[in-house]
């Protein structure tokens, strides 16, 4: 076997670290008011900045109702641009002949006079605008304000990140229902210690544990895998895009390996237990395409409880590099890279490729395509 | 000599060229060098992943990776020794730097638009097909007649986040007052840019020309806008060239140089970067135009499916969006439904395990198949989402059949409801091109896969991109026609071969026709039976005449029972003898059905089965 090695072979990986310093930008869609300065010390759920989002606009075909040319319409306007109109308020009017008849247009809504046309004859009304805040998610330090736009927020904390979750931002204290990773959690395993709880299951939870855990209050779920068929079931529609994190449920889940019944990493699992009690930060958003985002579990910890010396995992593999198989027929496997030949070789479909030899936990060597391995530190 | 970024360039002098395309998952690099005959070849790929997102949130880290790549394969220096990553130019004539590079882009979700029109079916039609042609995918189309709600249609809008926005409406002459009240609900709307919230989002006016400086006033004050020639100056004629052009400049001056990860890239190129699917468009129209012929073509991605046409000299870009191989994998299985995928599978897999590998693809989308059933499983979605992006695309390749009733707005014309132009029978080459199609294992499973997912009829010559780089010459062509027109025979169309489809159906297995097939040196007679498929070995470069008989009820591209003689060419493949009848049938039970497909599978080698067991 060769003992070339491709140089810059990269492979993405998931971030899973007992302690790291987390820097979150928390973005207005807008900008707009930021509420705290650089340096201060913030909690999980301060407002740290807030906007206002234009209101919605109301168009009114005016000369229409005023049966007049577009081009008239300035004549008969009873506003002005800028100025606030109450709800059924007269904001056009017309005469008709020695007075008799009268025509008007009424706002159809409370707001402001935007724009009107004397091409279309369209009156624009916009509502008041709607307010918008956002909290800190993480407690922390503000390490910066971007100009009017957003705040970082830094702090230490245990992070796990998931290959696919559904739900949005929730906080809560890690609950760790089942003992081990392997484990499926079921219905027994949840109970009504687990309102407001982020539960931690293992390999993977049945349809009717995550709904007694969603009866029970429970805020989110961490498990290694789920089948991709009961997210349907959750849902009550099927994923199509790989774009998440706006589902109106009320449980947030986080998938830490992927679809189907599937050991969680030991080393998430072990950080998970080992924090359990505290409180986290997690969000189920993910998004393959056009910017990837996964999902994230953030637990905040004391600065004396962390030890910043965990090996980094860097953007390449080499011998001896921890990683874990993302394709059938060896997928969630996990172990340590032996050999990168340099040379193109075939898998089984014919697929000609660059591979990597696995040593797996089990000791087997495997070969498989480089794209179907991840880093991983387990 | 030409222009370059301002420089004038020796274009007759390009010795060796670097292309890349930044797709949304891979970055893939190309070098091309011309030969001492003067002929251009390709030379090298190197490919990497792409690298728009954290951490790196910078393209031209997967830009260098994939083009070291190259330099380990060809020997060649192509990169400068510098932190930031910097191409040396020109070529020394020995072994370092190139002369031109040039690059196209799909990443970071590609050009991402909204097109508004007065009438549904007549000018936000004709805008549609401009941005498509242009490379663009459509977030959403309105029109004043669409029935949606004024308020409704603010309200879909002011949520998106565009790259852009291209209104069209009017006749050059005609009303102004729709077009100018489609200018007010983007004004009303105020959609912001997908990037950076404080440039203005760049509205393109393609209408009624004597609305132009309203709609200029109505709309200057919060976007950014630009008034181009009418695409609908008269009813009976559509003119959306000069709206793709503009497109593609604001693309690259607006677009591109807010996207993060892109600055650098923007100043690297010699010429505009230009979206991938208009570079992959762009050859298909030289391919159509070169050959004088009617083209379909396929652009399989991991995003997305883009669908091509040019019929009797009508271009036509259509893109399903959310039907790809990765990304959008799981849209696929959504929209076709389990068991049309199943129908493909010669072997037995239960749904969650099904529904779980491709989930599974869709959230580790780099990934490959290392097992057959797996590449099986990737051949089965690639079929159906080629199906579902072509029937999308004859809902946009139908004739302008505007009929002038009155001039009020609602009902003012009335569209042919024909399904479309496109006559399969008449269609002389289908082309694919992506990921999948570009790197089958074996290239006969490519030819199934055009032939089944577009329901190839009549006489066709099937063809795939040998190493993905239509995209690449696209944009070469811009610069260099030649230079793209060499790569493109010599290097870059693979043929596989043609296939005869006798078209028709039967309930039972008997003989539908014969085909005589006569070289140079040797000749053949099949007897097609229904329900079968066979292959004759004409390799590359050979040619065949052949004499396809259909049975009374068959057609193989001249009418019901009549014999069609003419000459083909061979590939990789052969002639495929398709005489499974159409519309394609597979049988309703699990056995016979896997009789079926391994029998179709094994009569051109498709697959690595022996014994008819999957191995």
């Amino acid at each position: 076997m060769s003992i070339t090695y491709s140089t810059h072979a990269y492979t993405p990986g998931l971030r899973v670290s007992w302690c790291t310093t987390i820097r979150k930008e928390r973005r207005l869609p807008l900008p707009g008011e930021i509420l705290v300065k650089k340096g201060e010390e913030v909690s999980q759920d301060q407002i740290v900045a807030r906007t206002q989002i234009p209101g919605e606009v109301q168009i009114v075909n005016a000369a229409s109702l005023l049966e007049i040319e577009p081009e008239e319409l300035t004549r008969y306007m009873t506003k002005k641009i800028g100025e606030k109109v109450e709800k059924d308020e007269i904001i056009a009017f017309r005469k008709g002949f020695f007075g008799l008849t009268t025509k008007q247009v009424r706002s159809p809504i409370k707001g402001k006079i935007e724009y009107f046309s004397t091409a279309t004859g369209n009156i624009s009304i916009r509502t008041e605008p709607t307010k918008i805040e956002i909290d800190a998610y993480i407690p922390g330090k503000i390490l910066e304000t971007l100009s009017n736009e957003a705040v970082v927020i830094e702090t230490k904390a245990a992070l796990i990140e998931g290959i696919f979750g559904i739900g949005g931002e929730k906080k809560g204290e890690v609950h760790v229902a089942v003992k081990e990773p392997l484990q499926e959690m079921l219905p027994e395993n949840v109970n009504s210690s687990c309102k407001g709880k982020i539960i931690v299951g293992g390999a993977t939870a049945s349809f009717e544990a995550i709904k007694k855990a969603i009866d029970y209050g429970a805020k989110g779920l961490i498990v290694g895998g789920l089948a991709f068929k009961q997210i349907k079931e959750i849902l009550g529609y099927e994923i199509g895009v790989a774009i998440t994190g706006h589902e109106s449920i009320p449980l947030t889940i986080i998938l830490t390996e992927g679809f189907g019944k599937l050991e969680m990493a030991k080393k998430t699992f072990n950080i998970l237990k080992t924090f359990e009690g505290y409180n986290a930060s997690i969000n189920g958003a993910t998004q393959i395409r056009a910017g990837v985002i996964r999902p994230e579990i953030i637990i905040p910890i004391k600065k004396e409880e962390c030890d910043e010396k965990e090996e980094i995992l860097s953007g390449s593999i080499r011998p001896g590099t921890k990683v874990r198989i993302i394709r059938h027929p060896y997928f969630g496997c996990l172990g340590k890279v032996v050999d990168l030949p340099i040379e193109i070789d075939c898998v089984e479909a014919e697929c000609s490729v660059r591979v990597a030899v696995i040593e797996l936990q089990d000791g087997r060597r495997v070969k498989v395509p480089r794209a179907n391995i991840e880093l991983f530190d387990w | 000599m030409v222009s370059v970024h301002g420089a004038q360039m020796d274009i007759e002098n390009l010795r060796l060229v670097l292309a890349t395309d930044v797709g949304s998952t891979t970055t893939k690099a190309r070098l091309f060098k011309k030969m001492e005959n003067g002929e251009y070849r390709f030379i090298s790929s190197g490919e990497a992943p792409t690298t728009v997102e954290k951490p790196f949130e910078d393209v031209t880290v997967g830009l260098r990776n994939a083009i070291r790549e190259i330099e380990e394969l060809s020997g060649y220096k192509l990169l400068a020794d510098s932190a930031e990553t910097r191409i040396i130019m020109p070529f020394n004539g020995k072994d370092t730097g190139v002369d031109l590079y040039v690059s196209t882009s799909s990443a970071g979700g590609g050009l991402q638009m909204i097109v508004a029109g007065v009438v549904k079916t007549m000018t936000t039609e004709s805008s549609e097909r401009a941005a498509l042609g242009a490379g663009a995918i459509i977030m959403d189309s309105l029109s004043i007649d669409d029935g949606i709600p004024l308020h409704k249609k603010i309200e879909k809008l002011r949520f998106l986040r565009p790259d852009m926005i291209l209104l069209a409406g009017g006749t050059d002459g005609g009303t102004k007052a729709h077009v100018l009240e489609m200018a007010e609900i983007i004004r009303a709307a105020e959609p912001k840019p997908r990037f950076g919230i404080s440039y203005s989002l760049p509205v393109v006016f393609a209408g009624n020309k004597l609305a132009a400086p309203d709609v200029e006033n109505m709309l200057k004050e919060k976007f950014f806008v630009k008034v181009t020639e009418n695409l609908r100056p008269v009813l009976e004629i559509e003119n959306v060239e000069p709206a793709r052009n503009i497109i593609h400049e604001i693309f690259m001056e607006h677009v591109m140089s807010h996207a993060p990860g892109y600055e650098k890239l923007v100043k690297l190129v010699s010429v505009p970067v230009m979206p991938t699917p208009a570079g992959e468009g762009k050859m298909i129209r030289t391919i159509a135009e070169a050959y004088d012929i009617n083209v379909l073509g396929v652009g399989l991605g991991g995003a997305t499916t883009n669908i091509y046409s040019v019929y009797e000299n009508k271009f036509v870009r259509s893109v399903s969006a959310n039907l790809g191989m990765s990304y959008s994998i799981g849209n696929v299985l959504k929209s076709a439904g389990i068991n049309n995928i199943v129908r493909w599978l010669p072997f037995e897999i239960s749904e969650e395990e099904l529904y779980d590998r491709i989930g599974n693809k869709m959230i580790r989308p780099t990934t490959i198949p290392q097992t057959l059933e797996d590449l099986l499983i990737e051949h089965a979605i690639a079929r159906e989402a080629i199906r579902l992006g072509f029937q999308h695309h004859k809902s946009l390749a139908r004739e302008l059949k505007g009929v002038h009733r009155e001039r009020t707005i609602s009902d003012v014309f009335e569209q042919e409801v024909k399904e479309t132009y496109i006559d399969m029978k008449k269609i002389n080459m289908i082309i694919g091109t992506g990921g999948l199609l570009s790197h089958t294992p074996r290239r006969q499973q490519a030819a199934l896969i055009l032939i089944d997912a577009f329901q190839a009829e009549g006489i066709v010559k099937l063809t795939v991109d040998s190493a993905f780089m239509m995209p690449h010459l696209g944009v070469l062509s811009t610069v260099h026609p030649k230079a793209a027109l060499d790569v493109l025979e010599k290097d870059c169309l693979v043929r596989l071969g043609t296939v005869i489809v006798f078209s028709g159906l039967s309930e039972k297995n008997e003989v539908i026709g014969h085909v005589e097939v006569k070289t140079e040196d040797k000749s053949y007679e099949v007897e097609v039976k229904y329900g079968e498929i066979s292959s004759i070995p004409i390799g590359l470069n050979k040619r065949a005449n052949i004499q396809a008989k259909p049975e009374g009820n068959f057609d193989v591209g001249g009418g019901k029972g009549k014999t069609v003689t003419t000459n083909v060419e061979g590939g990789i493949v052969g002639i495929v003898i398709d005489g499974r009848g159409r519309p394609l049938a597979l049988p309703e039970k699990f056995e016979e059905r896997r009789a079926s497909l391994l029998k179709w599978f094994n009569a051109v080698n498709a697959y690595p089965i022996t014994g008819g067991e999957i191995a």
